[in-house]
């Protein structure tokens, strides 16, 4: 355990996003994470961005996973420990998850029940180019299904590249393709939130206020997400980036294919993270065995990393706690199994089973954070903000969908305190959130709006 | 009154957030199969005859109340299950919560996803233009519908408490309370333009609720003064 610690002090620019990675797996956690994958979008301006999701638990001091080796009665106390420690903060790393999605969500509401331009359909992705105003429900269907098979293979071509390019270490490449696409999404898709809005409210702004504010905004945020600053504002940038880039979703997706693509997203994310010949799955491995971080700039984490008798916080920590646009890729975090991150911290834990209890439980509170991958950030909000936007029970099948994907973020949380290992988020809360959401809008809508004509209630 | 039980009461223990959450989960499962089964009964119907309808909504309204009380059980169950695993895991071998803090935060939770569903496209349609009561309906609309969703919540966490301690401590007699409580509270909506026949009743009973709650939970007439006079 110290000597991870130890190494996550290295300052060089590589070790940050090893350290983080390896203070992510400190022993005697395994850490496990939560792929979810990234989807593609793409701008009518022909940039892509690239989000990746996933997401991981760090630090669960599972003691359990340590079973293999003859574990000592001290360890196996340890373990107990653990486990009941993680449970524990189990629900703490719920609701720090909670939070963030919440308010991803509450800012992309908000902004399609005021602001009407991304309610306004306006023409399609150039990923989606089959239309939908086609007369009969079958051909509309069928658009919707192929709008659907071109998105999903945009989005595995994306990730597989991505994953080759992280094989054959072309890092400077990727870093700047992710800066390039943060950089487009702060400032540009910035510039039009903010018109839309004055817009909308009818306040007026000259153009230098205006050049300022984004200045500021997208230096601040650059400097935020891809290098160092207080964890507070970078996961309030990443909530917006996130926010940004569903509402550009919501406007440009036709409705059918973005219930469909919902759904298809789920299931290869389901896959891609699950199957061991599946890309997302093969990054994340890849990035164990080099014992460095995923990418930064994907990945939402909730908490950063200390370790006990460092003077400064683990800037790593915070380096993959950003999001990037990709700017051709989509990236997918992968989880990555245990297995390789317990055998190096059972060799490790030998040394050291003197470590004092009160240490380790110093190390827990602030090693644990749960990561979350932005691109389920982005479809969460994405089912929630077309929810608002096209259902006609109005709030009530928001705030079901709402329930629904928090129920499933639970729920896959458990999953992760349960497996260990990099599970993908999408699928289960997409799968509450879709029914949810049909289910509200035509069966519970006329009942509800029955109830209140006549004012009887339930 | 409801957010602020939440605010001070849930929103500083995470345990109970999720649990709150997935009290609402529940309750609104419940009203998706109830609406399920009227959404059905309906289609199979003639929506021509009126007393039809009404009869079928009446239907509905109480099989989504038992339907609400099922669910309160299931919950119920699950929350037992999940109290024995925190127990298990837990240092000092007391659970972080207990299943009276449980049954109140699951009370919060079916209330307040109850008094959403039932205001909140009220509320919205109140931030715009119109009149009240304009085709001859009360004009005391929007205030009768506040006033009974308050009722609604708190009985909701009202009965939260008292049904599981009936399942507790196995008195079948408090469960039935319950289950004939909710059910009278919803019939009594059903002379809605007459509000005295509704909110009156659901008040008291309210007030009978709440006090038989506050003595199961370990309250009596002495904290009560204590408290007010802030000993």
């Amino acid at each position: 355990m110290i000597t991870f610690m130890n190494n996550s002090d290295s300052e060089e620019e590589p070790c940050n996003e090893r350290t983080s990675l390896m203070s992510a797996e400190s022993p005697p956690v395994p850490s496990y994470q939560d792929g979810l994958q990234a989807s593609e979008a793409g701008e009518a301006q022909a940039h892509r961005k690239r989000r990746a999701g996933s997401s991981r638990g760090p630090n669960n001091i599972a003691g359990g996973e340590m079973s293999g080796s003859g574990v000592p009665v001290r360890e196996s106390t340890l373990e107990n420990e653990e486990e009941e420690l993680t449970l524990k903060y189990g629900a703490k790393h719920v609701i720090m998850l909670f939070v963030p999605v919440t308010l991803c969500m509450i800012v992309v509401v908000a902004t399609i029940k005021s602001v009407r331009f991304y309610t306004e359909k306006n023409g399609q992705l150039i990923y989606t180019p089959f239309s939908e105003d086609t007369p009969s429900v079958g051909q509309r269907l069928l658009n919707s299904v192929l709008n659907t098979i071109i998105m999903i293979s945009v989005i595995i071509v994306m990730t597989v590249f991505l994953v080759l390019l992280y094989k054959y270490r072309c890092y400077k490449f990727i870093h700047g393709w992710l800066i390039l696409s943060s950089l487009m999404l702060l400032f540009l898709f910035t510039y039009i939130y903010l018109g839309e809005v004055l817009k909308t409210y009818n306040v007026a702004m000259d153009y230098p206020t205006l050049f300022i504010v984004i200045w500021n905004f997208g230096a601040v945020g650059m400097i935020c997400i891809h290098w160092k600053g207080p964890l507070q504002l970078q996961q309030a940038y990443l909530i917006m980036i996130s926010a940004l880039m569903a509402l550009v979703f919501i406007k440009y997706l036709p409705e059918w294919s973005a219930w469909v693509i919902l759904g298809a997203i789920s299931i290869y994310d389901l896959m891609a993270v699950l199957c061991p010949k599946g890309p997302l799955r093969m990054l994340v491995e890849t990035a164990q065995e080099r014992n460095e971080p995923i990418f930064p700039a994907l990945i939402y984490s909730s908490a950063m990393m200390w370790t006990v008798g460092m003077a400064k916080p683990d800037t790593a920590a915070r380096g993959t706690s950003q999001q990037t646009w990709d700017a051709a890729e989509d990236g997918r975090e992968h989880l990555r199994s245990p297995s390789h991150a317990e055998s190096q911290m059972s060799e490790t834990r030998s040394p050291v089973p003197t470590r004092p209890i009160t240490s380790l439980e110093d190390l827990e509170e602030e090693e644990r954070g749960v990561k979350l991958g932005l691109g389920d950030f982005i479809f969460y909000s994405v089912l929630v903000g077309k929810a608002a936007a096209t259902a006609s029970g109005d709030w009530n099948t928001t705030l079901a969908c709402f329930v629904a994907i928090l129920i499933g973020l639970c729920l896959t949380l458990l999953l992760l305190a349960v497996f260990k290992k990099a599970l993908p988020a999408l699928p289960i809360s997409i799968t509450f959130g879709l029914i949810f959401y049909f289910s509200t809008d035509n069966l519970v809508r006329p009942f509800m709006d029955t109830l209140a004509s006549h004012q009887l209630y339930i | 009154p409801a957010f602020g039980l939440f605010i001070f009461t849930i929103a500083r223990d995470p345990l109970r957030i999720i649990i709150l959450i997935a009290g609402a989960f529940f309750w609104l499962v419940s009203l998706l199969l109830s609406s399920l089964i009227w959404f059905i009964a309906v289609k199979a119907s003639d929506p021509q005859d009126e007393r039809l309808q009404k009869g079928l909504l009446i239907f509905g309204v109480m099989f989504s109340v038992l339907l609400q009380e099922a669910f309160r059980f299931l919950y119920y169950k699950l929350l037992r299950k999940a109290i024995e695993g925190l127990v298990a895991l837990s240092e000092d071998g007391c659970s972080p919560i207990s299943i009276q803090q449980m049954a109140y935060v699951a009370g919060v939770g079916f209330g307040l996803m109850s008094g959403a569903f039932s205001m909140i496209n009220l509320l919205a349609d109140a931030l715009g233009p119109g009149t009240v009561g304009i085709h001859g309906d009360s004009q005391l609309y929007f205030l009768t519908s506040a006033f009974m969703t308050m009722v609604l919540i708190f009985l909701h966490t009202f009965w939260g408490i008292l049904f599981f301690h009936g399942c507790e401590h196995r008195r079948w007699w408090e469960i039935a309370a319950v289950v004939i409580m909710h059910l009278t509270v919803s019939g009594s909506s059903f002379c809605n333009p007459l509000y005295v026949g509704s909110l009156v009743p659901s008040y008291l009973l309210m007030a009978a609720a709440a006090a038989w709650a506050y003595l199961l939970s370990g309250g009596s007439a002495q904290n009560l003064r204590r408290f007010l006079l802030c000993k």
